[in-house]
């Protein structure tokens, strides 16, 4: 530890610390454009000078490390000039189009232009121009803005592993930019929004939508992957407007995938807005008592079964399986991919290690899977794990590029006990098994091997469990967890849709192909879009999507967290377990709570495991006890997700998610120079 | 007193001899360096610092100090330890490298052997400047011959110590002369400053520690272990050393580079040299005593200045790199100041804020005050921005780009103000009256 005086406040600090963070530490706000906590240190925008004893110069305090002893003085008519002096500079040829720029009201240059700027300009020169650039269909550059920063280049290169960005000539002619126009590839692009600190990168989609202090802002979490991303849905007049990351170190550090934070769109499209109900061979509106009343026709003395959605929230599932337990059914279903999971033990199917236990690991197989694509964020994770150096990565599946090195080991699950010689030798070793490698005929056997393999590499022990498997989707490890599993003589989804069941409820339901069902099963569709599912439906109940419910999700991980109400459903439809709940009164099997409370009570004590908001897996491995294992097929794994910005109802809905969809999977050949 | 040519290190200066090894040895090249080696680098980096011998790059820092940064240890993790010489001389007003690379190579890769002994390194490296095409090819030739030679690789000059040296053509950039943006350069990468400390001895060139030396410092050191530190302390005043490679141009009559002592007085380095100045020493109007970044300083000055660090400092300029540039009273000052304002705003890398934004502000207020269309007080303005450039930027491409504007305001406001007078007398006499 070092003992450094800021201003006269002594702090102490580790070595290595830099001297804004010992600022910091003192309460010392230090402004900076440039300096960003999880990017390297550029040092380059010297707004952050300070003065330090005996140094001739100041010095800037981003990137200049503390020495014991060390007296800081931010606050001096030296330090004051220079930074008065930065910002003049910055403004010069920054075109101050405050008033139609997006960034306006959380922009960091107007912000410390309120403390360091003049009231005027001495600048009598012509202002410099630059061209704006074409950097895909989810970012609008406004160039001329742009104060040269470098932390969308630095974000590109180092975190999302996409070194497209980068800054062309030199001095007052430099430009940032992609140098050959094209669309970023990185799935977190959308995080250079964030990132920059001007208006020069903004969202394409948000242009010109709102200002951020009209905006109702609202924390929750992101469900449209199994990340559990902690968003903040920002809401102006009952509609949703963004999707922004909030931080979470655990989890996602402050990124977002682009798929989490621009597929919002979709929430406005498509959407069942009312009951419908199916009449001489139509669907025709209807109003609540209308559609409950067809469903007590429909289901009354019929053998029924329920197939629940990937991104359901557990408060509904519960409902409904208590509703289909008090009708006597265990018919139920959460694995529409029909992965072979083995709900006997939670550790057989969540991300043990933890997403932040990545940052520990030396040596990781991935099986099945492609993290870029199924979990942007953790693969980022895995990329800043291996930028540490000391980190080796196998690959068993298809060859896919996950922006950093990897060895691939093989294409099918006979590869995987041969794996072990790769992870031989590695202190904390991880199996990344994606839930992709279970949905096939031998998954149960992949799930044994892929369980075996880290057994035989020594991923199990009592201070580190080795095993993961990563879902797709937020609602996926909830449903697990809460056993929407066939129960006792109960039929899984194949038998269900065999025929095994005469009358099928649908929840959020809509990854598997509708077609399946027979014609004479009547079918109750309840859920937020209207898509194939809908529209086979007997009966749609107009549900909430994620960000119209209080609900709970659990991550890949185990990790239960809570998301809230942002906006109301649209129109008549109303959250899932309320029409549940109404539901079952008509049934005649009333279920035995009013409020969102009653029911959370009822299911954590049902359910110990949901009491444990916002914390991470346990840790270590007590019972390295394998799985039910089978024979294992020749089949070479097949990755589950080939298109990332469509996958579930509401990025199908997506008009950007669409545009994304054509602009990287037809990418357009470059004209030639005519 | 003159220095005599007994006393001169660059004894092929002007190129009279061939460059090449046979001729380099005739000079006294190479003579008995296995046994200068033999007394070990402790010795060779103290026999440093007692001749007062200070980094011929500009900055004019104690080159034995400077080597005994070096780790004195090889790193325990086995990573190699570089020597990189720094031969982009891309100052304006400079051309003493050149010289050496085509002259006497030999003197630069003897020294380099000697000083990559004092600091540990495994290999150095030259970074030579792009537009030195010619020069680049007699030190690679330079470079094999004393390969062929055994001078360098394995157990270099018969001393038991492995040296390697290659030769690096840049691409002409002026920033690469800056030490780190050189590293950069020379790994690969665009020429951009690095932030110090980590200092270039700790992290340098792949993270390895590493010296940057200008060419004449290295050049200097074989002739400087031979006749010892005594005699090159002896040369000047104490601090300021030895002798030095002067680069005289501009309005003299006889443009020339010349090896001279340290701290001769400036009239008598122009007027011996290279034949006085153009129309006489009163025609003087200003000299820029080092090198373009150096602020200029007037006839009065140059009366009776010492040309070395610490007299140019006090009269808040610098030695630099010791390319003089005498300006009679023909010159257009303002213009001339101008146009190296217009180089250092093309030659900024556009890392640091004040330097991108700043350098091209001076460069247009400096093309109104050419012409004189400006205000007075603008005047003023300008000589705070060039403040408020100085001092804040990673590197010090941005303090040499100020000084020569803060230079002619400090010694020509008067000269500025009639400029803009003028054009106000000419396009708005009846604003005069």
């Amino acid at each position: 530890m070092a003992k450094v005086t800021i201003d006269g406040i002594e702090v102490e600090v580790p070595n290595g610390a830099s001297v804004l963070q010992a600022c910091e530490a003192a309460g010392k706000e230090i402004p900076r454009f440039c300096y960003h906590e999880r990017l390297s240190v550029a040092g380059n925008c010297r707004m952050c000078l300070v003065e330090v004893e005996k140094a001739p110069k100041p010095i800037a305090s981003c990137a200049y490390p503390v020495a014991d002893g060390m007296k800081v003085f931010t606050d001096t008519p030296v330090v004051r000039n220079a930074r008065r002096g930065v910002m003049e500079f910055l403004l010069i040829n920054h075109p101050l189009d405050c008033p139609i720029c997006d960034q306006g009201g959380e922009c960091d240059l107007q912000d410390q232009a309120v403390s360091y700027g003049k009231d005027g300009s001495r600048y009598r020169e012509e202002k410099r121009s630059v061209k704006d650039k074409y950097v895909g269909p989810l970012i609008k550059t406004i160039m001329n803005r742009c104060i040269h920063c470098t932390r969308c280049i630095r974000f590109s290169a180092e975190v999302a592993g996409t070194p497209e960005m980068g800054a062309t000539n030199r001095g007052e002619s430099m430009e940032v930019g992609t140098y050959i126009e094209k669309a970023l590839t990185s799935e977190l692009s959308g995080n250079l929004i964030d990132l920059c600190p001007v208006g020069a990168l903004t969202s394409r989609p948000y242009a010109f939508v709102s200002r951020p202090w009209e905006l109702r802002k609202t924390d929750s979490v992101d469900v449209l992957d199994a990340t559990g991303a902690a968003i903040r849905v920002d809401v102006r007049g009952g509609e949703v407007l963004r999707i922004l990351p909030r931080n979470n170190d655990d989890v996602n550090e402050e990124w977002l995938g682009d798929r989490s934070r621009f597929a919002f769109d979709g929430l406005k499209r498509k959407r069942l807005d009312r009951p419908w109900v199916r009449r001489d061979g139509k669907l025709a509106p209807a109003s609540w008592a209308e559609a409950f009343g067809a469903i007590v026709q429909g289901v009354r003395g019929k053998t029924i079964g329920a197939i629940a959605g990937d991104t359901v929230e557990v408060e509904s599932l519960f409902a409904l399986k208590a509703m289909l337990a008090a009708m006597g059914s265990t018919n139920l279903d959460c694995r529409q991919d029909g992965a072979k999971i083995d709900t006997s033990r939670p550790d057989y199917y969540l991300f043990n290690s933890g997403i932040a236990g990545i940052d520990k690991a030396d040596a990781i197989v991935v099986i099945g899977s492609n993290p870029r694509v199924e979990a942007p964020v953790i693969n980022a994770r895995i990329r800043k794990r291996w930028a540490l150096g000391g980190l080796r990565v196998g690959m068993i599946g298809p060859e896919v590029d996950l922006t950093y090195p990897t060895t691939r080991l093989g294409a099918g699950p006979g590869e995987i006990a041969r794996a072990a010689e790769f992870l031989s030798g590695a202190k904390n070793p991880m199996i990344l098994l994606g839930r992709g490698a279970l949905a096939r005929v031998d998954g149960a056997a992949v799930l044994a091997a892929a369980w075996d393999l880290a057994k035989a590499s020594g991923a199990l022990r009592e201070d580190w469990h080795g095993f993961n498997v990563l879902h797709q989707f937020g609602g996926q490890v909830g449903a697990l967890d809460l056993g929407f599993v066939p129960g006792q003589g109960g039929l899984d989804m194949a038998a269900m849709l065999a025929g095994g069941v005469e009358a099928l409820w649908l929840l959020g339901a809509d990854g598997f192909d509708a077609a399946r069902i027979p014609a004479d099963t009547f079918v109750v569709y309840q859920g937020h879009h209207g898509e194939a599912a809908a529209a086979r439906a007997d009966v749609i109940l107009p549900g909430a999507a994620y960000t119209e419910k209080d609900g709970t999700w659990v991550n890949t991980e185990g990790r239960v967290q809570r998301g809230r109400m942002a906006v109301t459903p649209p129109g008549e439809a109303r959250e899932d377990w309320r029409v549940i709940r109404a539901a079952s009164q008509f049934l005649g099997v009333t279920l035995p709570f009013d409020t969102l409370d009653a029911l959370r009570a009822e299911m954590t004590a049902a359910h110990p495991v949901f009491g444990r908001i916002d914390q991470g897996p346990l840790p270590g491995c007590t019972d390295d006890a394998s799985p039910a294992g089978g024979v294992l097929g020749g089949a070479s794994f097949e990755l589950p997700i080939q298109n990332y910005w469509q996958v579930d109802p509401i990025t199908r809905a997506s008009a950007t998610m669409a545009e994304c969809a054509s602009v990287y999977l037809n990418p357009q050949p470059l004209l030639a120079a005519e | 007193m003159a220095l005599s040519d007994k006393d001169r290190i660059f004894t092929n200066l002007y190129g009279t001899q061939p460059w090449n090894l046979a001729a380099a040895r005739m000079r006294g090249d190479w003579d008995g360096t296995a046994a200068i080696m033999a007394k070990g680098r402790d010795w060779v980096v103290e026999e440093m610092k007692q001749s007062g011998l200070r980094g011929r790059g500009g900055a004019g820092f104690p080159t034995g100090l400077k080597w005994s940064f070096m780790p004195k240890e090889r790193p325990a993790d086995g990573r190699p330890v570089y020597l990189v010489v720094n031969s982009d001389e891309s100052e304006p007003g400079t051309c003493k490298d050149r010289d050496i690379l085509r002259h006497d190579p030999h003197k630069l890769i003897e020294g380099c052997l000697i000083a990559g002994m004092a600091m540990g390194a495994t290999a150095g490296y030259i970074y030579y400047r792009g537009e030195y095409f010619n020069e680049g090819n007699i030190l690679q030739a330079a470079i094999d011959e004393a390969y062929d030679a055994g001078l360098l690789g394995k157990n270099a000059a018969g001393s038991g110590y492995d040296f390697d040296l290659y030769s690096h053509r840049g691409a002409g950039a002026y920033i690469c002369g800056e030490e780190t943006a050189l590293i950069e350069s020379l790994e690969g990468k665009k020429g951009m400053p690095r932030l110090k400390p980590p200092f270039p001895a700790a992290v340098g060139l792949y993270g390895c520690p590493t010296t940057v030396n200008n060419v004449e410092t290295i050049a200097v050191v074989p002739t400087i272990l031979r006749r010892g530190a005594g005699w090159f302390a002896g040369i000047g005043r104490p601090k300021n050393s030895g002798t030095k490679i002067f680069c005289l141009q501009g309005h003299v009559n006889k443009p020339c580079n010349v090896e001279a002592e340290m701290s001769i007085p400036l009239r008598e380095l122009i007027d011996r040299y290279a034949g006085g100045v153009r129309g006489g020493w009163d025609n003087l109007l200003a000299v820029i005593p080092g090198g373009s970044s150096t602020p200029m300083i007037p006839k009065s000055v140059c009366d009776d200045v010492l040309m070395d660090f610490d007299a140019l400092r006090e009269h808040k300029t610098g030695l630099g790199t010791a390319g003089v540039i005498v300006m009679d009273k023909s010159t257009d000052l303002i213009k001339a100041i101008q146009r190296l304002s217009a180089f250092y705003k093309h030659e900024s890398c556009g890392q640091c804020t004040p330097c991108r934004e700043g350098m091209g502000w001076v460069n247009r207020v400096m093309m109104r005050m050419v012409e004189g269309r400006a205000e007075i007080d603008e005047i003023d303005v300008l000589e705070q921005v060039t403040r408020q450039i100085e001092g804040h930027t990673i590197c010090a491409l941005a303090d040499g780009g100020v000084w020569p504007v803060q230079g002619l305001i400090r010694h020509f406001r008067p000269m500025m103000e009639e400029r803009i007078a003028a054009y106000k007398a000419a396009h708005f006499p009846m604003a005069a009256e």
